[in-house]
């Protein structure tokens, strides 16, 4: 069944009228008819989390806003830029008004007085695709001045970001939004608290999945949506799955469906049928899994991930055969965030920059073990150390590619007594 | 003529959006790029003067985001995705032939101006490796003949729009 992709069941549902036709906007209209308050308990029972990677509880989150402040925002994350993620752009081109529609039902939970879409740069051709379709449900009434009469007024707009992973980070988006750097904010205040959002009005900032998930919710009542998925993580999930296997692509299934479902049933299983070695569960800033049986029969849930060393975060599944060499892994995801460091914070900025040449040493060969225990320490040195996630990001996929694949590291460090010496090394 | 002569609309249209004018610098300076083909430092003044920022902010606004382009580019700004998922399907082997092909650098521009080639960060199409963005338009699922063809026929408009 597809709460989100629905474009895949029904065609051209990304057309207004055809979403009206097959129910769209009935959520919304319900909403209006529920106390603001009500929305938010049903949102909360429903046990709807974060698909931005946090997994936070999204009703939680909405409950935070302080109701007496006048001015409030939503904004939602259409940044998509962590690697291997690529889910939200294929709901905002094949169902873009029940996007809308959710965000709009929680600008009613919290009486928002305007959403705010930020995309990244990249998806140009989304965003004005995307400013026809909110167009079309200003039209209608559903977006703008006095939302299907109810008196409240709240228009979605789309802004564009220019080419930065860390506008993906909520408080760097709002800096964005806001017209500075894309750089992370000191928190708390958090963004649903005064000072801490968007113009320093509370704001809850939502992912896209997390959004497009809300219209079927408030149609179909918690319990029904409950009902999908494991108790903890219920509902669907989009598993964006790429790199060695015969069908990458996006999968929306049942939380809880299992690694061996998702990669040998749904997507073909390994490239040109040879055995998979590793995954990375949550794109390039999770922790990677040597695949092992064990592994194949754990459930994709946010409380089951946790059980074999990693993290299930957007689910982006990148899938490594047994051709890949894991240091090469690592030194590629390293000069992502060496590239995409913001360099706010001193142990990111200079951490992913030393990790870089470290990594370039030990596949060039020129490498000893004291080098392989200095990138560990200057990842351990990252982690925890910055104002917002990247450093750990940066710091997880190092640690992780050592610890569970050392021999993949050892092959390349330079025969005893061809190391260079310690004035060769500090190049 | 003057962003703010020629875009009138639009320029007012993007301050409509925001309560506060430095939002809209970002989307100004997408439209100074459209404009002249790169953030230039006639774009960089006028769009400080629209949002009433300082042209060193701007400045720096420009140089914090890769989209903006400080220097000229050609006239299609070809970037490949040699990120992780698009390096495991071939990426790095078609951005090499890619080059060879037009006979660049990384980051090069062709002799006639027509392109610039780079390899950039992940573009989210992971599942249609390997894809680059032309003029930020994807091109997916691509390998050299294809990329052959249309490399001919972006040749083909640039000779017919300076003819």
């Amino acid at each position: 069944m597809y709460i989100l992709y629905r474009g895949r069941e029904v065609k051209n549902i990304h057309k207004f009228d055809v979403y009206t036709e097959h129910g769209g906007y009935e959520g919304l209209k319900k909403a209006l008819g529920m106390k603001p308050a009500e929305v938010i308990e049903t949102v909360k029972a429903s046990g709807l989390r974060g698909r931005g990677g946090a997994g936070f509880s999204t009703g939680m989150k909405w409950s935070f806003i302080p109701q007496s402040e006048p001015v409030k925002y939503v904004v939602v994350n259409a940044d998509e830029s962590e690697t291997g993620t690529f889910k939200d752009r294929e709901i905002m081109e094949t169902n873009p008004h029940q996007l809308i529609e959710g965000a709009m039902i929680c600008a009613w939970a919290i009486q928002a007085k305007a959403v705010y879409i930020y995309l990244r740069g990249e998806f140009w051709d989304v965003a004005h695709e995307l400013d026809k379709r909110i167009a079309e449900a200003r039209k209608a009434g559903f977006v703008g001045d006095n939302v299907m009469g109810s008196g409240w007024s709240c228009n979605v707009y789309t802004h564009l970001g220019a080419g930065a992973y860390i506008c993906g980070e909520e408080s760097a988006l709002l800096e964005s939004l806001e017209g500075k750097l894309g750089q992370p904010r000191v928190r708390p205040p958090f963004p649903a608290q005064k000072g801490g959002g968007l113009y320093g009005e509370p704001t809850v900032v939502n992912n896209v999945e997390t959004l497009t998930n809300v219209p079927w919710i408030v149609t179909n009542g918690a319990d029904e949506y409950k009902k999908i998925g494991t108790e903890q993580s219920p509902g669907t999930k989009i598993f964006c799955v790429s790199g060695h296997v015969e069908k990458p692509g996006n999968y929306e299934l049942p939380m809880g469906v299992t690694f061996r479902e998702l990669l040998y049933t749904h997507a073909g299983g390994g490239k040109g049928g040879r055995k998979i070695k590793a995954i990375l569960p949550s794109g390039g800033s999770g922790p990677i899994i040597r695949v092992t049986e064990e592994v194949l029969d754990t459930k994709l849930t946010y409380e089951d991930l946790g059980k074999v060393g990693s993290i299930l975060g957007s689910a982006s599944i990148i899938v490594m055969d047994e051709t890949v060499d894991i240091s090469w892994v690592a030194a590629r995801i390293i000069k992502f965030f060496k590239h995409e460091s913001c360099g706010k914070c001193t142990p990111c900025r200079e951490g992913t920059y030393w990790l870089d040449k470290l990594m370039d040493r030990v596949m060039e060969g020129r490498a000893t073990q004291a080098d392989l225990d200095l990138v560990n320490n200057v990842a351990k040195n990252m982690a925890g150390m910055t104002l917002c996630a990247l450093g750990d990001f940066a710091a997880n996929p190092i640690i992780h590619t050592i610890k569970n694949f050392p021999e993949d590291f050892k092959q390349h460090l330079a025969p005893a007594g061809k190391a260079p010496t310690r004035a060769g090394a500090a190049d | 003529m003057a962003l703010k002569d020629k875009h009138a609309k639009q320029i007012e249209a993007t301050f409509a959006k925001y309560p506060d004018k430095r939002s809209a610098v970002m989307p100004l300076l997408h439209l100074s790029q459209q404009e002249y083909g790169w953030v230039s430092p006639e774009g960089i003044e006028e769009v400080a003067g629209l949002c009433e920022m300082d042209p060193t902010q701007v400045r720096s606004i420009a140089g914090f985001y890769t989209m903006y382009s400080e220097e000229p580019k050609g006239r299609y700004w070809l970037q490949v995705c040699t990120d992780l998922s698009c390096a495991l399907c071939g990426a790095d082997k078609f951005y090499e032939d890619l080059k060879k092909e037009l006979n660049v650098e990384d980051g090069g521009t062709t002799e006639d101006g027509v392109f610039t080639v780079e390899h950039v960060m992940c573009l989210a199409a992971c599942d249609k490796a390997p894809m680059l963005q032309c003029n930020f338009h994807f091109e997916e699922n691509l390998d050299m003949d294809k990329m052959r063809t249309k490399l001919a026929a972006w040749r083909a408009e640039a000779a017919k729009n300076k003819a």
